[in-house]
């Protein structure tokens, strides 16, 4: 166990510490000597700053819609469905979930595309679809998470006791009022859960964002700034971006106790 | 207590959701038999052809083996390690037993890009001085770490589910430690280690980002799709090869998940 810890965590601190060297601009080697200077970079430099906003609010927006999506069909798993069908069900989400991540986003490419199976089923409703773009990156992440936020969601409102619904409905509450008061109060560290993943995986991503749109993302500057340019030290410093949004995004996670609901 | 519209309401959503999660990949499903070249929708007609020339293509071949190469060897890592490291949180109170269990799913919980660019840094200044460049074993190691999360979820929620007084028992009446572990742990655990050993593999099977920082000039099943979607003509045998890793990755999901169905080990017995 421990080599592989240790590779792991090993990795993790050299990434780190890269963010503080610097690039030779004229030998284009790693300097290792440490200093602010990527970092000052990113603050200072409005593309850099564009495209981390750009990837949290597609990320926060992808959460959003999949938590939406997601309510219908997971109270429906959780507390109509027959436990045959249930079955069934859980089986029909996670199929998906774990199939080809590239095979979907490769799918959606080839629905959007102009004379694809999208604008060929709007064309007569006189509608166009999105084409390639944000809406296209929107709406391909939610489609690709969906699944991570139904499982816990599932799961999150299976536990909730019948009786308390029963006593909402004697106590005279409606419907209504019985989701807003008690449903979704109950199931609300099951949505953190879930959004723990769309939230992540989207904020990581870079092949999606190239397949259907010519947007950058953080993962996209990453990317290019590990392979092509060859400048590890901005790369690692655009990367700690994430992580540490992940990071707090964790500590909120918590403290909504959600990791009870994982 | 829900009522009969809400009812009406909930089964059509789901059924809509899952049209919307399932409409897509039936799509390409189809474009794999399509008869023509082009992409367009809907399509000309049905053929066998791509199937044949995918399959005899040799690109796609050694991407494959590739592919089995690296998840086997990632499986293999993480049903090694995942266990033993489940084994230990769940049975020993220990230093720093806490943050294993934290440590084993940081793979998880952070973005894969920043797990592909740590293994990727690492391996240049560490293995490449030695030696190792990047290739099957770099990238087997870079699966790894997610495989063991999930192998070690596994078989943590199975001990967790069975009682630790068998394994007492089978100590009192006089069996050794291996015993122990060859007569009552195993089998305890033998299904959950199967399932989680072919999550492991599909998981690995169908890899991108990790894969894209770790191959060097190897190409798996996914990478060797990323690189011939730009090539138009290549496209027929794209599609042929995705609907493959579709259902490749099917298969094991869908055995896995019926052997984790937990019905109670003891109670069966």
């Amino acid at each position: 166990m421990g080599w592989l810890l240790i590779a792991y965590l090993g990795s993790l601190g050299v990434l780190f510490a890269a963010a503080f060297w610097r690039l030779d601009p004229f030998t284009a080697d790693v300097v290792r000597d440490p200093g602010l200077q990527n970092f000052k970079t990113l603050v200072e430099n409005d593309v850099y700053r564009s495209i981390t906003i750009r990837t949290v609010k597609i990320a926060a927006a992808v959460t959003l819609t999949d938590a939406v999506l997601a309510f219908p069909i997971a109270y429906y798993m959780a507390r109509i469905a027959s436990p045959r069908l249930k079955g069934l069900l859980v089986v029909a989400i996670l199929m998906p979930l774990w199939s080809s991540y590239l095979v979907k986003v490769y799918a959606w490419r080839v629905i959007l595309q102009e004379d694809g199976a999208l604008n060929w089923a709007l064309g007569p409703i006189g509608l166009h679809g999105p084409g390639f773009g944000e809406v296209a990156m929107w709406l391909v992440f939610s489609y690709l998470w969906l699944p991570y936020m139904i499982l816990p969601l599932y799961a999150g409102l299976e536990r909730i006791p019948d009786s308390l619904l029963e006593a909402s409905g004697d106590l005279g509450a409606r419907a209504g009022r019985t989701f807003r008061s008690v449903i979704l109060p109950l199931a609300l560290p099951a949505v953190v859960a879930g959004s723990i993943f769309t939230f992540s995986l989207t904020l990581g991503d870079f092949i999606t964002p190239n397949l259907v749109s010519s947007v950058q993302f953080i993962g996209n500057v990453v990317y290019a700034n590990v392979g092509v340019a060859n400048n590890l030290p901005l790369a690692s410093a655009f990367a700690t971006v994430p992580v540490l949004i992940m990071i707090v995004y964790l500590l909120v996670a918590k403290r909504l106790g959600a990791f009870e609901s994982l | 207590m829900e009522t009969r519209a809400t009812r009406i309401g909930l089964r059509v959503a789901t059924l809509v959701t899952l049209a919307f999660i399932y409409v897509p990949l039936g799509v390409i499903a189809l474009y794999a038999f399509n008869q023509t070249r082009t992409q367009r929708w809907p399509i000309s007609g049905l053929t066998l052809r791509w199937w044949e020339k995918a399959f005899h293509n040799p690109g796609v071949r050694d991407a494959i083996v590739h592919s089995v190469e690296v998840a086997l060897g990632a499986t293999a890592i993480a049903l090694v390690l995942g266990t033993l490291a489940s084994l230990a949180v769940q049975r020993y109170r220990f230093f720093g037993r806490e943050t294993v269990s934290f440590l084993v799913i940081l793979p998880i919980a952070l973005p894969g890009i920043v797990t592909g660019m740590a293994l990727n840094a690492t391996f240049r200044t560490v293995f490449e001085p030695l030696g190792v460049g990047f290739g099957i074993f770099t990238i087997m190691v870079g699966h790894a770490t997610f495989c063991i999360v999930v192998m070690y979820n596994n078989v943590l929620a199975r001990l967790r589910r069975s009682a630790r007084f068998i394994e007492e028992a089978s100590m009192d009446l006089g069996a050794d430690t291996w015993q122990t572990f060859r007569y009552v742990t195993l089998p305890l655990t033998r299904t959950a280690l199967l399932a989680g050993g072919l999550l492991a593999f599909a998981l690995s099977f169908d890899e991108v980002i990790v894969t894209t920082f770790t191959a060097g000039p190897i190409k798996t099943v996914p990478l060797w799709i990323l690189t011939n979607l730009s090539r138009p003509n290549q496209l027929p045998i794209v599609n042929v090869v995705a609907v493959g890793l579709v259902i490749l990755s099917a298969i094991p999901v869908y055995v896995a998940s019926r052997l984790t169905q937990e019905s109670g080990i003891l109670r069966r017995r």
